[in-house]
């Protein structure tokens, strides 16, 4: 009987919330499985049932500390459908466009400089002491700055068009409450250039990285999978709108242009009897094989093209790194999530030349409806929120499924690719236990939502056997 | 700290995780006194533009739950030594950073000679979904927000650190919540 050894890691640094790895190893030290474990955020749907619909879009947001206007625009979307307002004023759907934009700009920026910037700048095995943004801010002092900067100009958006940074109330059931002012938009208009210029940096560093490294980055943690996003009718990468479009490995159709309000007739979850995360699968293929991937690597995959011109030169040279073949290098996030930047910054530019921004119509409604989903590509991929609601108003039914729900399996996968090429036996070094961090860290995950208790995640490592018995464990932090 | 002219009290919590949402709470009760000088900014969670945002200033109070420590809440300051202690000994866990990691960016990039404290409020229930704070968490925030409101009027912050002793043998209180001493 082969004696196995579980080696658990707790929690992954650097990734929003709870999440340990578990690494199961054979009586040979060989890996055998890997599990991100997830304390994921449960009760949503109790505490939201009963509320008034129009409530909903606010109180999402404390689902998430780091992406509340991914959760509050999906949210909005859905409830524009209960109102019938789904077909926006354009002053409406172009406020909402700018935050998101916003949104994305800032978050991309926080976990290319803050997250994997010290990973890339000072190598997967330095010294965690030194593989921080103080290191970072410490050893390249201008680039720390800009990150700063960059992410600055992005919430400063978001307070600009969702009134304000905590608890914003800018989408609400068939539009927004507010326009953007002349004098909200100068302030923006300002330092635009100056951002663009950033973005553009921001994506020839990774790219830089990517290319110069692609030997060691290709294999690591990567593998094939298929991968899912919203696309306008066109086929362009939208991150605000768009119908569903599914591809596979190779760059075969699965689905296309499917209206997300049929979502549940195409995308099923698996409940696994180790995680409290749901795993979902694109229902014609099967949990088994079903399972994609969302977020900017998924969407430079499925999008035809880019509508702003500088990221859709480097789409182009993105996709020419597999020859037109979808990317399914884990470590191309990253170069995605750049690409995605500079799209941002140049759409946040156009938006704010437009003058329908500062249009008064508002909003709209329609005919009542009882069921409202909406879908959005948040910083981490697609999102769905979908609600029923009674006559009387009131919640009676809510699902979502968040972008790292989405990425719960290709996590895994990649997890235990790197497990299996980098760990052998029971020692897990510092160096070791960093890559398994790299690899998820690629995927930007947000582990568990909003709330920071400080002082409650000590890092601790757990080796048990197969009979689940601590065979060695320790702690820091 | 007498005389300064620019101060700001920065809450931080999430107000659906029950007393989580203590250090908001604090900021929204001093937001509606309007004092004088008195720049007032509320968040889910501490990120690093905070740093640009803070530098500017000449102190910070940092407000938040305190899942540990004494009733009703503690005060502290953030002092060169805590952040040449941590910012070596603490792990970056998460999105989110300390007040500690905020101030040594600020000092790092902006070169800001920012003083900083932090008043950490207790809390009692966290984790689930509950915009309600619980009842003895508002009783502390009462105590809390008119200890607040006279520290940032008369800016005596240095007396008040004395009033409050320093931090227990093997605790300190740089991040609002005691935790072990790394």
């Amino acid at each position: 009987m082969s004696v196995a050894k579980r080696i658990v890691i707790e929690p992954v640094t650097r990734v929003e919330g709870h999440g340990k790895v578990t690494i199961l190893l054979d009586e040979n030290k060989k890996v055998v499985q890997a599990r991100l474990h997830v304390v994921e955020f449960r009760g949503f749907e109790r505490f939201i049932q009963g509320r008034p619909f129009w409530e909903v879009p606010v109180l999402v947001q404390r689902l998430c500390g780091i992406c509340p206007v991914s959760h509050h625009l999906a949210a909005a979307k859905a409830m524009d459908r209960i109102v019938g307002g789904e077909n926006l004023t354009p002053t409406a759907e172009k406020v909402r466009r700018l935050m998101h934009y916003g949104q994305m700009y800032q978050s991309h920026a926080l976990h290319f400089f803050h997250l994997a910037s010290p990973d890339l700048l000072f190598g997967f095995g330095a010294d965690v002491a030194i593989r921080n943004v103080i290191g970072v801010a410490g050893k390249y002092p201008d680039l720390a700055v800009q990150a700063v900067l960059m992410r600055k100009y992005g919430q400063e958006i978001i307070k600009a068009t969702a009134g304000k940074k905590i608890h914003g109330t800018g989408a609400i059931p068939g539009g927004v409450n507010k326009n953007l002012s002349i004098s909200e938009r100068d302030v923006f208009l300002k330092d635009v250039d100056q951002h663009l210029a950033w973005a553009k940096s921001a994506v020839t560093i990774a790219k830089d990285y990517t290319t110069q490294n692609l030997a060691n980055l290709a294999p690591f943690g990567s593998f094939d999978s298929n991968h899912l996003s919203l696309v306008r009718a066109d086929g362009a990468m939208d991150l605000y709108h768009g119908n569903l479009r599914a591809i596979d490995a190779q760059g075969e159709t699965i689905f296309d242009q499917v209206d997300y309000q049929r979502y549940v007739d195409f995308i099923a979850e698996e409940v696994r009897d180790w995680s409290y995360m749901k795993f979902p699968f694109i229902r014609s293929i099967g949990p088994e094989k079903g399972w994609y991937r969302v977020g900017p690597l998924a969407r430079l995959n499925t999008a035809t093209f880019i509508d702003t011109p500088l990221a859709e030169i480097e789409r182009k040279e993105f996709r020419a790194v597999t020859a037109g073949k979808p990317n399914n290098i884990t470590m191309a996030y990253h170069w995605a999530r750049m690409i995605e930047l500079l799209h941002s910054i140049e759409k946040i530019q156009a938006l704010l030349d437009d003058k329908d921004l500062q249009g008064t119509e508002l909003v709209v409604k329609g005919e009542r409806r009882e069921v409202g989903i909406g879908l959005i590509e948040a910083p981490r991929g697609t999102l769905f929120h979908h609600y029923k609601v009674d006559r009387n108003d009131l919640v009676t039914q809510a699902n979502l499924i968040v972008s790292t729900t989405s990425n719960n399996e290709p996590m895994n996968r990649a997890v235990a690719k790197v497990a299996q090429d980098h760990l052998q036996g029971a020692e897990i070094t510092e160096g070791l236990l960093n890559h398994v961090e790299v690899a998820i860290r690629a995927y930007d995950p947000c582990l568990s939502c909003a709330t920071h208790a400080l002082g409650q995640m000590p890092m601790e490592m757990t080796v048990l056997d197969h009979h689940g018995q601590i065979l060695n464990q320790k702690s820091r932090g | 700290m007498k005389g300064a002219s620019k101060i700001l009290l920065y809450g931080f919590g999430n107000p659906g995780r029950g007393d989580d949402g203590l250090g908001p709470a604090l900021a929204a009760a001093i937001e509606e006194l309007a004092l004088p000088n008195i720049a007032v900014d509320a968040n889910y969670q501490l990120t690093v533009e905070d740093a640009a945002e803070i530098a500017g200033y000449d102190a910070v109070v940092f407000a938040d739950a305190a899942t540990q420590g004494p009733a009703p809440f503690w005060f502290s300051r953030i002092d060169e030594s805590i952040i040449e202690r941590t910012s070596r000994a603490i792990g970056w866990t998460s999105h989110s950073v300390s007040p500690i990691q905020v101030v040594a960016l600020a000092r790092g990039m902006f070169a800001s000679k920012v003083a900083a404290y932090t008043l950490g409020i207790r809390g009692y229930e966290f984790g689930e979904l509950d915009e309600a704070l619980s009842a003895r968490a508002m009783v502390n925030l009462t105590c809390a927000v008119t200890f607040a409101r006279q520290a940032l009027v008369d800016r005596q912050f240095e007396h008040y650190l004395q009033e409050f002793g320093p931090p227990a043998v093997g605790q300190f209180a740089g991040s609002s919540t005691w935790k072990a001493q790394p």
